[in-house]
């Protein structure tokens, strides 16, 4: 098999993995080496597919040979999915020759797990050991770790990856009996927690002063869980990420809409991707993370699905109208950080502005927020909302939406707009 | 009126701007232009702005770097707007004018900034290098690209890709500036057309391969693509060609997909591994909890 067909073949398989940071390493670059590579600053997305995700890292497996039965997954056994196996060679070359050209910020390396999870994490390294080592290899690395791997060899890819992630996959271990029956969530977050463990250890030796400065280990890790696959509400999802961040302290978790693959299970009949709910999924994270919200301010055990409707920040607004208005001159961070529309950044700007100025909406137009979401909620020098506005059940209709694009309409499914994609990711809502 | 006509940089902005500020020039008094080809209908010859005071001028340091970006702006206001926003920080005393950020003078320096600043990033995402030959006494690789910036990008954008690349000769080829690595020093040359720049690379088609392969036709999304990779750079991307046929084939790929009959679940094999697997999966866990 050629490496054209190969590179074919192990990309494809590699794509239903969300994850494409680069971001958050520690800072280290090729000066002074014959090699290339650097990290350190915010990631850099050097391409996008229509599907909207960006190309940052050189995503392949190793193989997609596989002896696990995960039904959701392309790769797992029961697949007719035409096998292939890179050379470590092969995968060296490929990061190498794609980042000489800027096509990428590095490599992101997971693989099927063949003969034993012990014997694929061997692999996997051997590749990472392979850049840094002979090739002086300095860009991004992302490997991604099996639990049930020795203790020992997930320290080592820690040693040579900038991040290692173990995919949740589901948030349940009833979901994973069923559709992912070799999976075990304790085990991963065992697994979780012991990564954890490096990761705290190595920072508290960069601050012991006048230590010699420690083996270099992953700044971080990162999990997926899919959506829609199992029917796990998003309360549910919700409060297993949360766990993940405070108990094991994860950079991200990505979330992934379930979405059609080519080679559909039995067990796991296709549907179209709940493109939407992924979408207030990522913006209910970023509440959970940025803007002190809990999680069952967000989805709670009465309420436990977002509104697809409406961005669940909003959302919390409409349900929560006796915190409203919230003075924009006076108020405190937190309360501002509540207000539909306004970011985190925007607060800041607005905290910090305001110790010298009365702030108008004018200065608020100034700023480019979202007026008419922000309107019915804040008090100005200028302006303050009619009582009747807030209180009127008319508020949240006008909020909505036209209906058409709440159908769920598998050939054209709906479209997040431009501001729907940017809120996503910087977290502004 | 004055009209102070300096070279298009930041340096040639900040020399002027000191000896001007050190004479109390309010902003008001002064037209400026970095084109010397055409003089304001309205302006007088300017006198040579005489040497320098010693008198210190002290600016918040985030000025400095914010001033720097925003003279990277192709906007022919924006030496005026600097040397508003410097009187009004010195002799204006408005010292603290950098944190309202709702002030229009402010806001429009953070908007220039944020456009320089989204371009150089673009430039980090976008360059695309092409092997061009082997240095046969260093054994150098040599690259070329060419890229084309919105503003006067090339000096801020390029120390990231001297960190980056150290280890292989680079030019960088703008319209207006170019920039060059060969392992010792970076320098800059004067800008050139697109036809001093190779087209294509050996390893495109093997980059285009991965680009078809790892975009997922059952999830598309163009809006999000768009917004972040404009129109305005596909036809310097090798992959970019590629995009209205993954678009089109999506339809009829899913579809596949959806009549693709189920594959029924295989038994699993006699491994070792997964036999052990299956042994720690029945074992109770006494701590865990079902959520």
């Amino acid at each position: 098999m050629d490496l054209t067909r190969k590179l074919e073949i192990l990309a494809d398989a590699a794509k239903y993995d969300a994850s494409c940071a680069s971001s958050g390493a520690a800072r280290k670059d090729s000066r002074g080496s014959q090699g290339v590579g650097s990290t350190g600053g915010s990631g850099i997305c050097h391409s996008y597919t229509p599907d909207g995700r960006c190309v940052s890292l050189l995503k392949v497996l190793m193989t997609n040979a596989c002896l696990y039965d995960c039904h959701y997954c392309i790769n797992r056994r029961s697949s007719n999915v035409t096998r292939a196996r890179f050379t470590p060679d092969e995968i060296v070359q490929l990061t190498l020759d794609f980042y000489k050209r800027n096509y990428i910020e590095g490599l992101f390396l997971s693989s099927g797990i063949i003969r034993s999870a012990d014997h694929t994490m061997e692999l996997v390294i051997d590749v990472a050991r392979k850049l840094r080592e002979q090739h002086h290899f300095r860009g991004y690395i992302h490997l991604k770790t099996i639990p049930e791997a020795s203790q020992s060899l997930i320290a080592l890819a820690g040693q040579y990856a900038d991040r290692i992630s173990i995919n949740i996959e589901l948030p349940t271990q009833q979901g994973l009996n069923t559709l992912a029956p070799e999976k075990n969530l304790l085990r991963t977050e065992q697994a979780m927690g012991h990564i954890r463990g490096k990761i705290d250890e190595r920072h508290a030796e960069k601050r012991k002063p006048g230590a010699p400065k420690p083996p270099p280990f992953a700044t971080g890790q990162s999990t997926q869980m899919l959506v829609g696959a199992d029917p796990s509400t998003d309360a549910t999802i919700l409060g297993c990420a949360d766990k993940l961040y405070s108990e094991h302290h994860l950079k991200r978790v990505y979330y992934s809409a379930f979405s059609p693959i080519p080679e559909p299970s039995s067990i796991l009949p296709l549907q179209a991707p709940p493109l939407i709910r992924e979408h207030r999924l990522y913006q209910a994270d970023w509440l959970l993370r940025f803007y002190d919200f809990k999680v069952d301010e967000i989805a709670s055990p009465s309420s436990p699905n977002l509104d697809l409707s409406l961005d669940p920040k909003l959302s919390w607004a409409l349900r929560n109208r006796q915190t409203f208005p919230v003075d924009i001159n006076k108020s405190p961070r937190e309360l501002l950080l509540r207000v539909p529309g306004l970011g985190i950044r925007n607060v800041q700007r607005i905290l910090s502005a305001r110790r010298y100025t009365r702030l108008r909406l004018a200065d608020l137009i100034r700023l480019k927020l979202q007026m008419k979401k922000l309107l019915p909620f804040i008090v100005t020098a200028d302006h303050h909302p009619a009582r009747l506005g807030l209180d009127s059940d008319s508020l949240r209709a006008r909020f909505l939406p036209p209906p058409e694009q709440l159908e769920l309409n598998f050939d054209a499914p709906p479209q997040p707009t431009a501001i729907d994609f940017i809120s996503a990711r910087s977290g502004e809502l | 009126m004055r009209t102070i006509i300096i070279p298009p940089d930041f340096d040639a902005w900040r020399t002027t701007a000191r000896q001007l500020l050190a004479q109390s020039t309010h902003p008001d008094e002064l037209l400026w232009s970095d084109n010397p080809t055409e003089p304001s209908l309205f302006s007088e010859p300017s006198p040579p702005p005489q040497a320098s005071t010693t008198t210190p001028i002290t600016v918040p340091p985030a000025f400095v770097d914010l001033a720097r970006s925003a003279a990277a702006h192709t906007s022919e206001k924006r030496w005026a707007l600097l040397y508003r926003l410097l009187w009004r920080l010195t002799l204006g005393g408005e010292r603290h004018l950098l944190a309202i950020a709702t002030d229009p003078d402010v806001r429009q320096l953070q908007d220039w900034c944020k456009a320089v600043s989204r371009d150089i990033h673009k430039m980090h995402a976008f360059v695309r290098f092409r092997l061009v030959a082997v240095d046969t006494t260093t054994r150098r690789e040599q690259f070329v690209a060419w890229f084309e910036p919105d503003h006067r990008i090339v000096r801020l954008a390029t120390p990231f890709f001297e960190k980056r690349f150290a280890g292989m000769d680079w030019s960088i080829l703008t319209p207006y500036e170019c920039a060059h690595w060969d392992g010792q020093k970076r320098y800059f040359t004067p800008g050139v057309p697109r036809s001093s720049a190779p087209d294509e690379d050996a390893l495109d088609d093997l980059w285009r391969t991965y680009y078809r392969n790892i975009f997922n036709p059952a999830r598309v999304k163009i809006s999000a693509m768009q917004s972040e990779m404009p129109k305005k750079y596909w036809k310097n991307l090798p992959e970019a060609p590629l995009i209205a046929d993954l678009i089109a084939e999506s339809s009829t790929r899913v579809h596949d997909m959806l009549t693709t009959p189920e594959r029924p679940a295989k038994p699993a094999p006699n491994n070792a591994y997964l036999e052990s697997l299956r042994q720690m999966n029945e074992q109770p866990n006494p701590d865990h909890k079902t959520s």
